[in-house]
């Protein structure tokens, strides 16, 4: 077990609200993606609403949505993301969502096994994202931090 | 040229000998790890030579060994385990003059997804797979396009190489969305959409698309 967990926020800008037809099928596959995401290896936590579902849209902006999510390591985020099911619905993102432009749509950090990332601190490390580039307090898949050593008790 | 192209240029320099080449590909055409008996037996020579040629990929970097028993015994008896040899993940590559194509391609890639262009990206992709000329049968037209085919049964088909790997690795959505159309237009440009679905099928180790019979 290792001493630190991987975070991980993501956010999107929906192209019609929840209720519409055309996101009918982004809607029913939220529900079979929550449920992979909870029992696929390596998943750790993710926010919820009250009905459990897990993509929540920001106080005051209901086209701005955002997940939230917790995970062993890195590579088990990736299984999860990129070589499941879950691909699939990435790859047709644009029907139900806009681009995202140069702005910062998902990050990656490390926490202490154990503790929960809140939403306001997820989004503040988009922000620093999105201002400094990757860092160790803020990063992407693509420009890895390796996770903090502890020192030797 | 510089010193990462040198270790890449010495890789590829140990192919240059036949049997060791043979060799090689009877393990990247394997569906799992491939132990030298087998080797000798594609190639028609002894297990000495075959895992001299095995031993010497692996030292240029080009194969990995794992050990595991074959015969399923566990326990006294059981025999030694016995050494396999699979791919090694590195890619090598070298280009006299230099030349940057694979930063050219990530640029496009992160282009293409910050401008939302996808759709675009497609329907070019369809439409180059479609250019494909028609009659090929369907494992040829694919091992000719670098994606090492693997019946799963007479229903189903995986593919075991991913040609645009590490691109894919770094921008999974644009470019096995890229993949699944081009792979798509591959199959109506040979005839044979009639008879085979390309679909997104993501697993690690593999391929995102697999084909599976109408």
């Amino acid at each position: 077990m290792s001493d630190f967990h991987l975070a991980q926020i993501n956010t999107a800008r929906l192209r019609a609200p929840l209720e519409d037809p055309s996101m009918i099928d982004f809607v029913e596959g939220l529900t079979l993606m929550n449920a992979l995401a909870d029992r696929s290896p390596g998943f750790v936590w993710r926010l919820a609403d009250e009905g459990g579902d897990g993509t929540v849209a920001a106080p005051g902006d209901p086209s701005r949505i955002y997940t939230l999510s917790v995970w062993e390591s890195p590579e088990h985020l990736r299984a999860y993301a990129y070589q499941s099911q879950h691909l699939e619905y990435l790859r047709r993102r644009r029907d139900w969502f806009h681009p995202h432009g140069s702005q910062a749509a998902l990050v990656l950090w490390w926490l202490p096994a154990g503790q929960i990332p809140t939403l306001r601190q997820g989004i503040s490390r988009l922000g620093r994202l999105q201002a400094d580039g990757p860092t160790p307090e803020g990063f992407t898949f693509r420009e890895m931090f390796p996770a903090p050593q502890l020192a030797p008790r | 040229m510089t010193t990462e192209d040198l270790t890449d240029l010495d890789a590829l320099a140990s192919l240059t000998d036949r049997v060791r080449r043979q060799a090689y590909t009877v393990v990247a055409d394997g569906s799992g790890p491939v132990g030298r008996d087998e080797v000798a037996e594609a190639l028609g020579v002894g297990r000495t030579l075959a895992a001299f040629h095995l031993d010497k990929l692996v030292a240029a970097g080009l194969l990995e060994v794992s050990y595991a028993r074959r015969s399923g015994k566990t326990g006294p008896g059981a025999g030694r385990p016995a050494k396999l040899y699979r791919l090694a993940p590195a890619e090598h590559a070298v280009s006299v003059p230099p030349r940057a194509y694979r930063t050219a391609a990530e640029l496009l890639a992160e282009a293409v997804e910050q401008a939302g262009a996808e759709e675009t990206l497609y329907r070019v992709a369809r439409r180059h797979g479609r250019r494909t000329p028609p009659g090929a049968e369907v494992t040829e037209l694919l091992t000719g396009q670098g994606y090492a085919p693997v019946a799963d049964g007479p229903e189903r088909i995986e593919l075991r190489n991913c040609p645009f790997h590490r691109l894919a690795e770094q921008f999974p959505p644009v470019i096995c969305g890229m993949n699944l159309a081009m792979i798509t237009g591959l199959l109506a440009g040979a005839g044979l959409d009639g008879e085979w679905a390309a679909r997104m099928d993501a697993a690690p180790g593999r391929c995102c698309v697999s084909l599976s019979k109408k």
